[in-house]
């Protein structure tokens, strides 16, 4: 076998990567764009500490084979602060203390961007279940839960009235 | 939060963002297998898929020969024998004569990739001898039951025993007259009680980095939770001198006592000097599970007498613990665990460490504790019932005191059991009333320990008049803040004027682990000693510059002041002075805090619901209590109540090693082994007791254990109350609930 090509849109910009056709995207990320925040704790999807977001769809990069990434456009932890502005989620995860080790904390930062991208007034039970595929041993959750939906209270408010 | 009279402290109490946050949030922050160096190599273990087994020969030609592989390494490589000091964590990190579990390392291979170490793995013949396992605990006891090591004899309180055992040591503890005490007893409650072993589940798996270089200079990093004690480690299998070995602690995700033990250090190590490249070597989950030290099963006999009126007269514990395939000392914890919330005349505990032939057991929060309170905790509620009290009174009414026999059989010093069970009957949790069917109210105490041990920081004056604070534990769940708050405090500047740093092992003093409630502990008084030696350097200085004798230049509230008042200037006013356009200004402090010191209380309500057809049990409320002594930083206090209750309610309801008769553990995935979820558990109110510490300055208790300690019991009681059946064994998952509640 012999490695391959791949081309995708990462965190706003185009790279291109080799991949062994058995190597899974998390490989590729980590192995040879240096983007280590994506994390591996289980290798079969089993506890989201390598999720990332492509074409719009929270997934599981340990789970995607390198060359499925193909032409996709990829957010990684890397792409979810803006310039030297943390996304709302980072903020909010640092100042309700949603984290101990910080070794899940991508994971669900990405994941939770990925729900709130689309429904920005997720309530508990929401956010609770879509974060269920999330492990973190450290937390117990309650911060992180609390974090994610403040971050949403921000996000919810017009730009302009926003805090920086 | 609850506090007792507290100094009025600026940055203590406080909730700054943590220094290292940003890394944590931006990906940016490095973890074990994060390192990456210039023509480093995959490293792989093979393992064995035998509980227990002789090996008959190991053959790697077939792997040394496969392309790409750069280095295979087996027992031998390591020398003869035992290693001096260490000889069962040689034998754990590679198998020599004998496989003792599935799981346990024979070999190691070194390759271009992964891939190619993983087949190269497969290519190393091993011929083995089959043996019978011994797997459960009570079993393994047995006269005739399968010997893991020939040459171990039990130790006794007589002496060692004659013939070979599995059973490591019996420990016989007792104070008073059990026998008197039972006799004096009305009501008498005596259960046997069951737990299985439990994995810490820390979601980063071990990784470990190790570069040899030619002059025998090792560099080893490693997501570790004590990188000197890895450092010994590395430097006894290796005979090499630790003066040539520096290991660097990553960043480190998640531990709970399981990332104390070296696996993969030694053998990168090796595989790098075999190589001659660097060698990073990573765990997967099954190896994890599999090839680490999750915390015993336990087989506990135990007995409460108490008089009518409620005083406990005796108790009683037969307590046997699975050490996995080398000896441990769970149980001998267990006995100053046990009754330490409570204060019985009469206590008699016998305690038995065993090998069986599963993973060697490691520590994990607050280790044989949880299961004791299992067990001690069911007794009380049933003894409560038993007597028509209410169980909270009747734990006030035995409840530990200052002065009461403690855990070690020293006197308890300002314990905070009893202000623990207080705030919990007083909080809103406790007041409201539990309706609705097949709901339970329970509650349970619980006990640590906060282990000293060695600490060592430095603490820098920078020019700006700030300072840097450097030290070796491994920050594994925000001590770089609470350390740095405590030097705040004490010179008196900002939290944001101190910057922490965690260094490798050649550049601070001696540290041990980042475990056993320690570091904000011990490591708090080292980094208060150091800050108090920046004080005295400073004043020293200070003295000519203002033509004052150092004896007269006080330093309070951060600031210098002269005692006629002339002259004053805060802690960065006169930094700036003594060492902006002076020498540098380095201080250190260095504390031996001794080994198991004072410790913490915990506490918990928990509301359940009981399905009864499916026989899932609901977490509808958890509040957790906890003496903290003085909170340094409450959210991170509360995250780590909030992490130990929820850990717990695992262990209660789900988790354990399912194995087969064979010895294969047969859920070695997060899916099959299951933690819980966020949908597992609900929102985790907090209640920080504050009872001041009387061993530390600014009165910490290590607050990283005790929460794990309760919920067992307290959910087995509070299902016990939703069902009318007592729970003896764990996990509580839906089969055992409906085994044991049919036709109720």
């Amino acid at each position: 076998m012999s490695k391959r090509i791949v081309s995708a849109t990462i965190n706003g910009e185009v790279n291109q990567f080799l991949v062994e056709p058995y190597d899974t995207l998390l490989e590729g990320l980590r192995n040879e764009l240096g983007l280590i925040g994506s994390k591996e704790g289980c290798g079969n999807g089993n506890c989201g500490a390598c999720n990332v977001i492509m074409n719009g769809e929270l997934v599981n990069s340990c789970c995607v084979l390198g060359v499925e990434a193909d032409g996709a456009t990829i957010t990684t932890i890397e792409g979810v602060a803006e310039g030297d502005s943390l996304h709302p989620l980072q903020r909010s995860f640092l100042k309700e203390a949603a984290l101990q080790c910080g070794i899940c904390t991508p994971g669900f930062i990405v994941a939770a961007k990925a729900l709130l991208d689309a429904e920005p007034d997720a309530d508990e039970a929401r956010v609770r279940h879509w974060l269920a595929g999330n492990l973190c041993r450290c937390t117990g959750y309650d911060k992180i839960i609390t974090a994610v939906l403040k971050a949403g209270d921000e996000m919810r408010q017009p730009a302009g009235s926003r805090q920086g | 939060m609850v506090t007792t009279d507290k100094p009025a402290y600026k940055v203590i109490g406080t909730r700054p963002i943590r220094p290292d946050g940003i890394d944590k949030v931006t990906g940016r922050a490095v973890y074990g297998a994060d390192i990456r160096l210039p023509g480093m190599l995959s490293g792989q273990v093979k393992r064995s898929p035998h509980a227990h087994a002789i090996i008959k020969r190991i053959n790697t030609e077939k792997a040394l020969a496969f392309p790409g592989v750069r280095a295979v390494i087996t027992a031998a490589d390591f020398g003869a024998g035992d290693v001096a000091g260490l000889p069962d964590t040689s034998k754990n990190v590679l198998a020599g004569d004998k496989v003792l579990y599935r799981g346990h390392a024979i070999a190691a291979v070194a390759a271009t990739t992964e891939l190619i170490a993983r087949q190269a793995c497969d290519l190393i013949e091993v011929e083995y001898e089959l043996l019978e396992p011994a797997l459960d605990v009570r079993e393994a006891m047995l006269p005739n039951a399968p010997i893991l090591h020939p040459n171990m004899r039990t130790k006794t309180p007589t002496g060692p025993g004659e013939q070979p055992s599995n059973v490591v040591a019996h420990a016989a503890v007792a104070f008073g007259d059990v026998d008197k005490g039972f006799a004096e007893s009305d009501v008498i409650v005596e259960r046997e009680f069951k737990t299985k072993m439990v994995h810490q589940g820390y979601i980063e798996p071990q990784s470990s980095t190790a570069m040899w270089n030619e002059d025998g200079q090792l560099t080893v990093w490693s997501c570790t939770q004590g990188s000197f004690p890895a450092r010994q480690a590395i430097s006894a299998m290796l005979g090499h001198p630790v003066s040539k070995i520096k290991v660097v602690p990553t960043e480190i995700g998640g531990g709970f006592g399981g990332k104390i033990a070296v696996y993969l250090e030694p053998l990168a190590a090796m595989l790098s000097k075999q190589a001659g490249r660097p060698v990073q070597m990573t765990m997967d989950r099954v190896d994890v599970f599999e090839g680490t030290g999750p915390t015993p099963g336990t087989s506990i006999r135990a007995k409460l007498g108490a008089t009518k009126d409620g005083k406990f007269r005796a108790m009683y514990a037969d307590m046997a613990y699975e050490n996995g395939a080398f000896a441990g000392s769970a149980a001998n914890y267990a006995t100053m665990c046990i009754t330490a919330a409570y204060d019985i005349e009469n206590v008699k505990f016998d305690a038995f460490d065993v090998v069986v032939n599963k993973p060697r057991t490691q520590d994990y929060r607050a280790p044989s504790s949880p299961a004791a309170a299992f067990a001690m905790e069911q007794l009380v509620d049933e003894m409560a019932e038993k007597l028509g009290m209410d169980v909270e009174a009747l734990r006030m009414l035995n409840t530990c005191k200052e002065g009461t026999r403690g855990p070690m059989g020293m006197p308890h010093k300002a314990p905070g059991h009893e202000e623990c069970v207080r705030q919990a009957m007083n909080s809103e949790h406790y007041k409201s009333p539990l309706e609705g069917p097949n709901r339970g109210r329970g509650t349970a105490s619980g006990f640590w320990f906060n282990v000293g041990l060695r600490s060592s920081v430095s603490v820098t004056v920078q020019p700006d008049g700030t300072v840097s604070l450097i030290g070796g534990n491994t920050d594994i769940g925000g001590t770089r803040a609470s350390l740095a708050m405590q030097l705040a405090e004490t010179l008196g500047v900002p939290f944001e004027d101190v910057k922490p740093t965690v260094v490798d092992t050649d550049s601070v003093g001696y540290n041990d682990v980042t475990a056993g409630s320690r570091v904000t502990f011990a490591s708090g008084m080292a980094v208060h000693e150091a800050g108090k030696n920046v004080i005295k350097e400073m004043t020293a200085r200070l003295a000519p510059t203002w033509q004052v004798p150092a004896e007269e230049i006080e330093f309070a509230d951060g600031s210098f002041k002269s005692k006629d008042g002339s002259k004053t200037g805060t802690f960065r006013d006169i930094a700036q002075a003594v060492v902006g356009r002076g020498v540098g200004l380095t201080a250190s402090g260095s504390v031996n805090a001794g080994f198991l010191q004072g410790g913490g209380f915990a506490h918990a309500i928990v509301d359940v619901e009981v399905d009864p057809e499916t026989g899932k049990v609901t977490i509808l409320r958890y509040t957790a209590v906890q003496d903290a002594g003085t909170a340094i930083h409450p959210a991170y206090v509360e995250g780590q109540m909030q992490g130990g209750a929820v850990q717990g309610i695992g262990w209660a309801l789900n988790e354990e090693y399912y194995y087969d008769d064979e010895g294969r553990m047969a859920n070695s995935s997060y899916l099959d082994y299951r933690i819980p979820t966020t949908l597992d558990v609900p929102m985790i109110d907090t209640i920080i007791v504050e009872v001041p510490n009387p061993l530390h300055p600014f009165g910490v208790r290590g607050v990283g254990e005790p929460g794990i300690v309760p919920p067992l019991a307290a959910i087995a009681n509070a299902v016990a109350h939703a069902t009318g059946v007592r729970q003896t064994q764990l996990p509580m998952n839906p089969r055992r609930i409906l085994e044991t509640t049919s036709g109720q």
